[in-house]
């Protein structure tokens, strides 16, 4: 017995809970990572490159490709003629979205026609020769635009409702409308798309995609090759980033190269060049809010209706559950006593928009701050007052429904915000703030705090599962493979410890492998946050199905009852024995024992009714809070953020270092969302800002300046996920709504407070001075 | 060692290269994934602006060995000769130990999805190497030309503020190991004789002189002159332009002299903004933060001032305060020199007064008279690595009493051309220097400029924003806190 190695060696290197580094750390800084564009392509690997229409929406008249098929180096040319299934990879089985357009194009940049040729450049340099006749149609791009030209949908719209908005707004004492706009995004993910499509025998083929959801782009790569699921392998190592960007923009990529490299018989990597990735891809809907609101004197809200219009782009894509998810959140943590929302998702002359992080949720939570913060500009008090009368009750109490009939029973948003109004020191921030701005002529600031209230789970119900395998090798050695991806996210690593707490084994001895659909199938993408919900569950149910075998075999080679064996740290312990874990394994094994396990998850207690806008959709919330201070120049609009204070509750953490890497990751990027990331189309329908020198994301000089992020270390999650820990992705990107209030609230001061500035965003320094000047010509 | 005419040789990492195929318009950043296979160096944008493709070229400067980040996607690979290119691979240590600036950013929890990393271990390298105590100012600054999109940047500041406990003498580091061995290969490396390769169609020509220089363009009009390629490189990445010849400047000695006299400083054409910013920022102060803001560190470390007025962009930062300074330029040609005034070197949009054959030489830059006030203002969307909305340069001279006696004002991003706002200017002179004045001088910029619309501002907010912009400078000659500042320093 080996009780001086346990003494010696009393815990694991990196539990559950801990904070390790992210698995890659050491790889990503030497710059030995490998994404898709740094493996060894195989031999005779052929480039693709998009040939793009440049009208808006017209019909095609003739198309004559010659001189691309002409150019040098080139192998292929490929039209949507060519596809061998079905010209489509619309993920919401509307068959409205083409690998490649015929006939028509309906946004600028559609891709029209593949080349395929020897080398990259000479495939992007012939993808330039096309010589295309169109004949114009009128186009749409914008949602005013679009509203006054029909508003045709993608999808069909939602509407929640509860009690009676009518009735409740016009018997409230008080009562305002307005309209917001809120503007989309790029993910600027720094990796951009790439597929590597490698042929196999019959009707075989490997796709590496840059993906977020390697089932559906093998769903999609079937349907477009007309062969059957089975045929298709798709994988993915990691992503240099996604944030829903990769959701089901993969898909065409990987068609594309799939069908290439099985005509030609040859590999085909597909990697567009930034531009071609940021014209052809989606992005976040726009939205017009046009809002109506019933309340009192006190701040108290009666009543809420509101409309919120999206720019959805030319097809559904995820529009209809990004919509949906915009209402889901048009509350965030207050109550409603009478309302009703309605989505308008719009059918614009613009590529399809997409999955975002919060996934339209943070475009609603906007919505329902503007209210917030009308209320309290029109009774002249602190918009934080205001929240606070409209909280969420207690679990139970009338208060506690949402606008989808939800109760609300987790709900610790008072905690949250009164422990961050405290630590953050914000009542005497705020005073010193209105003092400031009545001396100040040209800078003048602003303070707001703003909480966050998010649902947890895919409203598509059956998304919520997810699978995992998991191997424990004669040596003890246990390889992890799950059907979660890695963007950067750190769900490898959470996942990894899971396992080793499991088994009680140190990080190093679990295998990170790169997720594959031949390993696990039927995968969920991962996105709306569920990644380390769902897969950490999985590996767990993995790891307790192998676990409970080696106990019964523990017992009967032992004779000891099961429950005097226990896993602990780098042994099982079995009666008064302590064996090391490589040789229990080993026993394991020599006697048979199955040393290999599917591990399955899915989410309990959820259901929904989209037809009916009833059911209880969200297994749990997440919550947090934010304080940000801001200075601006009234002269030109320019800001800055002088100092950002989070309280943000991920339940019990399971990895604080990489929880606290989301929180400011997600903080920065929804501040640049709201602020300078802006999308520009021009009277022709074409996106002007499709690259880093036209989209402005944040740089290190913009992150505030003083930024002091903490977890609620006290948090546990009410429901049993895993290790009571909450997600995490797409929360903390809606505290960034605390600075585009604050910047209000700096408008606001140069007419002493007396109107709500109605700051639209991205509250560019255009917008802010424009603002400024509405408000001092009042 | 025998310097052939028809390569080029440079040092990657700690191998010497010699190229004879080099197409005109190869960047070193294909080269090295594709050629080389060196894939820790990553294209995220190829335009320049996002870092993830940074590496460190030691030159030769003045004599001495530097080495500064550059953004490899929009660098020709003819422009390295004589260069030590330095990649992410070459850091660690041959045990495979990771550098302190890797441990750092790894121990600090700076990578997420790991895509940028390379790019700003590369940037903080080179900080760390010229800075012993970089503040968050200089990080900041440093890092202007990397973008994350994963960990909002506050582990990565972090992890540079902790790098700095760690100075290069005190480790294995791999390019301070070999200074002395790579100062002399790059010396015996600097052309002798001009560098001509390829065949019609596609030629790197590599001058050995400015006098070489002058010789090529008499024979090649049409040749493109590349000193930064900081805007020559978009043409390659992004249009997919054929470019013959191509003539590099970025290594002449003679074009990378600043001096000194009486009236100024004469700042030659290759100069780069990294080496202009400090001398310029000596002889007018607001010059300085005007550079800290143009592209990243990797673009200024690159491009050069010959450069940004050569290339005639409206949108330029350095010719508005330069012509409303009242800087002189040099043409030369093989024919000889000839001199005028900036402002009207620039003719319309896309002309510039530039004969065949002729490149600017150099520019003269005046004091400023005593007494006179100047200040510059860029306008834009971030502040950091943007191109300006608008940006305006004021030089504005007061008489004893008080009185305007000579206004130079000149915007950039407000017409088709870098202008001077003659009517502000007019309406200015003689009158007292007071908010009334400033007030009445408003409607004035409209008679001066129609602006654009455009996606980095509206045309309505150019104008306004401009107008503002004169009581600015107003309320800052009278001493009102009138600016933003992030750090009190840069005040």
């Amino acid at each position: 017995m080996d009780k001086t190695t346990f003494e010696d060696r009393k815990t694991i290197s990196a539990p559950m809970h801990s904070p390790l580094r992210h698995d890659s750390a050491h790889k990503h800084v030497a710059g030995t990572a490998d994404y898709i564009d740094d493996m060894p392509e195989p031999e005779g690997t052929l480039h693709a490159a998009l040939g793009m229409g440049d009208r808006a929406h017209a019909e095609i008249v003739s198309m004559d490709l010659s001189a691309v098929r002409a150019a040098p180096g080139v192998v292929w040319v490929m039209t949507g003629a060519d596809v061998p299934g079905i010209n489509d990879i619309s993920p919401s089985g509307r068959h409205d979205e083409p690998v490649l357009a015929e006939g028509k194009v309906v946004f600028h940049g559609q891709p029209i026609f593949a080349v395929i040729a020897q080398t990259r450049e000479a495939a992007r340099r012939a993808a330039r020769l096309a010589k295309i006749e169109y004949r114009e149609l009128p186009h749409w791009t914008d949602v005013t635009d679009t509203l006054a030209s029909g508003a045709q949908l993608v999808t069909d719209p939602l509407t929640l409702s509860r009690g009676d908005a009518d009735t409740g707004l016009a018997s409230a004492p008080r009562r305002l409308s307005g309209q917001m706009r809120i503007g989309g995004q790029d993910h600027f993910y720094l990796e951009g798309h790439i597929a590597l499509a490698i042929p196999g025998e019959d009707d075989e083929v490997t796709v590496w995609s840059s993906t977020q959801h390697p089932s559906e782009v093998q769903h999609m790569v079937g349907h477009a090759l007309g062969v059957p699921s089975n045929a298709v392998t798709v994988q993915v190592r990691r992503m240099g980033g996604g944030f829903g960007g990769k959701e089901t923009q993969s898909n065409q990529f990987a068609a594309i190269a799939a069908i290439a490299a099985k005509k030609l018989k040859r590999p085909v990597k597909f990697r567009p060049d930034r531009d071609e990735d940021m014209t052809a891809t989606g992005k976040r809907h726009d939205f017009l809010v046009s809002y109506d609101a019933g309340f009192d004197d006190e701040g108290r809200i009666h009543a809420v209706k509101a409309n919120y219009a999206a720019r959805c782009g030319f097809s559904s894509d995820l529009s209809g559950p990004v919509t949906d998810r915009a209402l889901f959140h048009a509350d965030n943590a207050y109550f409603y006593p009478h309302v009703k929302l309605t989505s308008q998702p719009l059918k614009t002359h613009t590529v399809s928009n997409t999955a975002f992080r919060g996934f339209g949720g943070p475009q609603g939570m906007v919505g329902g701050e503007r209210i917030i913060e009308e209320i309290a500009y029109a009774l002249g008090k602190d918009p934080l007052e205001i929240r606070k009368a409209n909280f969420y009750g207690e679990a139970g109490s009338e208060r506690s429904l949402t606008p989808y009939h939800q109760p609300v029973e987790d709900n610790i948003v008072g905690r949250i915000v009164d422990e961050l109004e405290r630590s953050s020191d914000y009542q005497a921030r705020r005073a010193a703030i209105l003092d400031f701005n009545r001396t100040s002529r040209v800078i003048r600031k602003g303070i707001a705090l703003t909480p966050v209230k998010f649902g947890i789970s895919f409203t598509a119900t059956w998304f919520n599962q997810a699978g995992a395998l998991v191997h424990v090798y004669q040596d003890g050695s246990i390889h992890l493979n799950h059907g979660g991806t890695e963007m950067g996210q750190g769900l490898f690593t959470k996942v990894a410890q899971v396992l080793a707490d499991a088994f009680q084994v140190d990080i190093t001895q679990v295998k990170i492998t790169a997720t594959t659909t031949a390993k696990v199938p039927n995968t969920s993408a991962t996105a709306a946050s569920s990644g380390s919900d769902l897969n950490g569950m999985a590996a767990f149910d993995a790891a307790r199905q192998i676990k409970e075998r080696l106990v019964a075999f523990a017992a009967e080679k032992w004779n000891v009852p099961p429950e005097e064996i226990a896993f602990v740290p780098h042994h099982v312990r079995v009666g008064d024995a302590l064996i090391p874990f490589a040789d229990f394994i080993r026993q394991a094994y020599l006697a048979r024992v199955q040393l290999s396990a599917a591990g399955f998850y899915k989410t309990p207690k959820i259901h929904w009714d989209r037809a009916k806008g009833i059911g209880s959709p969200f297994y749990y919330f997440a919550y947090g809070a934010a304080v940000s201070e801001v200075s601006i120049d009234t002269l030109t609009g320019e800001y800055q953020v002088d100092r950002v204070d989070i309280l943000h509750d991920v339940g019990r953490s399971l990895n604080p270092a990489i929880d606290i890497g989301q929180v400011e990751g997600a903080f920065v990027q929804g501040m640049g969302w709201l602020t300078t990331e802006e999308l520009w189309w021009d009277d022709k329908g074409r996106l002007r800002t499709h690259a880093p020198s036209t989209y402005k994301i944040p740089l290190a000089s913009d992150r505030p300046k003083v930024f002091n992020v903490q977890l609620a270390e006290w948090s546990e999650n009410a429901e049993q996920t895993i290790g009571r820990s909450k997600a995490v992705g797409e929360p903390p990107f809606m505290l960034a709504i605390s600075v585009l209030e604050a910047l209000s609230m700096a408008v606001a001061s140069v007419a002493d407070y007396r109107q709500c500035p109605r700051l639209d965003a991205p509250a560019t320094p255009e917008r802010v001075l424009m603002a400024v000047e509405r408000l001092k010509h009042l | 060692m025998q310097i052939q005419a028809n390569t080029i040789r440079f040092i990657l990492n700690d191998e010497e290269v010699s190229l004879a195929d080099v197409p005109a318009t190869r960047t070193l950043l294909d080269w090295l994934r594709l050629h080389r296979r060196l894939t820790g160096t990553k294209e995220g944008c190829a335009e320049g602006d996002c870092g993830a493709c940074t590496v460190l070229v030691g030159r030769l400067l003045d004599g001495a060995l530097v080495y500064e980040s550059v953004n490899t996607c929009i660098r020709l690979l003819g422009s390295m000769n004589a260069t030590h290119v330095v990649t992410v691979e070459h850091l660690a240590s041959d045990d495979g130990a990771l550098h302190p600036v890797q441990q750092a950013l790894m121990d600090n929890h700076g990578s997420q999805c790991g895509f940028c990393t390379p790019g700003f271990v590369m940037s903080l390298y080179g900080l760390w190497l010229a800075n012993d105590r970089p503040g968050r100012p200089e990080i900041e600054r440093t890092l202007q030309g990397n973008l994350c999109r994963c960990t909002g940047y506050e582990p990565i500041v972090k992890a540079a503020e902790a790098i700095a406990e760690t100075r290069p003498s005190t480790v294995f580091d791999p390019i301070e190991r070999a200074r002395a061995q790579i100062k002399e290969k790059l010396a015996a490396l600097a052309p002798r004789e001009t560098i001509r390769l390829g065949a019609p169609g596609d030629r790197v020509i590599v001058p050995a002189s400015v006098e070489d220089l002058a010789d090529v363009l008499a024979q090649e009009p049409k040749a493109t002159v590349v000193a930064g390629s900081t805007d020559v490189g978009l043409w390659v990445t992004k249009q997919m332009r054929d470019l013959d010849p191509v003539v590099f400047i970025n290594h002449l000695p003679e074009l990378q002299a600043i001096s000194y006299s009486a009236g100024g400083l004469t700042i030659g054409a290759g100069v780069t903004y990294t080496q202009a910013c400090d001398a310029l920022a000596e002889l007018v102060p607001a010059l300085g933060p005007l550079i800290a803001r143009i592209g990243g560190e990797q673009v200024r470390n690159m491009g050069t001032i010959g450069g940004n007025i050569a290339n005639g962009s409206p949108i330029g930062d350095t010719p508005p305060p330069l012509i409303a300074l009242g800087a002189r330029l040099t043409l030369r040609s093989a024919s000889g020199r000839r001199e005028l005034p900036l402002e009207e070197f620039f003719i319309t949009y896309g002309k510039q007064d530039r004969r065949p054959g002729e490149f600017v030489e150099s520019l003269f830059v005046p004091t400023l008279p005593a007494g006179e006030q100047f200040a510059v203002y860029k306008v834009s969307k971030r502040r950091d690595e943007d191109i300006s909305a608008l940006c305006g340069a004021f030089r504005i001279a007061l008489d004893p009493s008080g009185h305007v006696s000579d206004a130079r004002i000149c915007f950039g991003g407000m017409a088709g051309t870098p202008k001077r706002a003659s009517h502000v200017e007019a309406f200015l002179k003689g009158k007292p220097w007071t908010e009334e004045t400033v007030s009445a001088a408003r409607s004035a910029f409209e008679k001066d400029y129609t602006p654009l619309t455009d996606w980095r501002a509206s045309a309505d907010y150019r104008l306004l924003a401009a107008k503002n912009l004169l009581t600015r400078l107003l309320l800052q000659t009278s001493g009102a806190p009138a600016q933003l500042a992030r750090f009190e320093e840069m005040a």
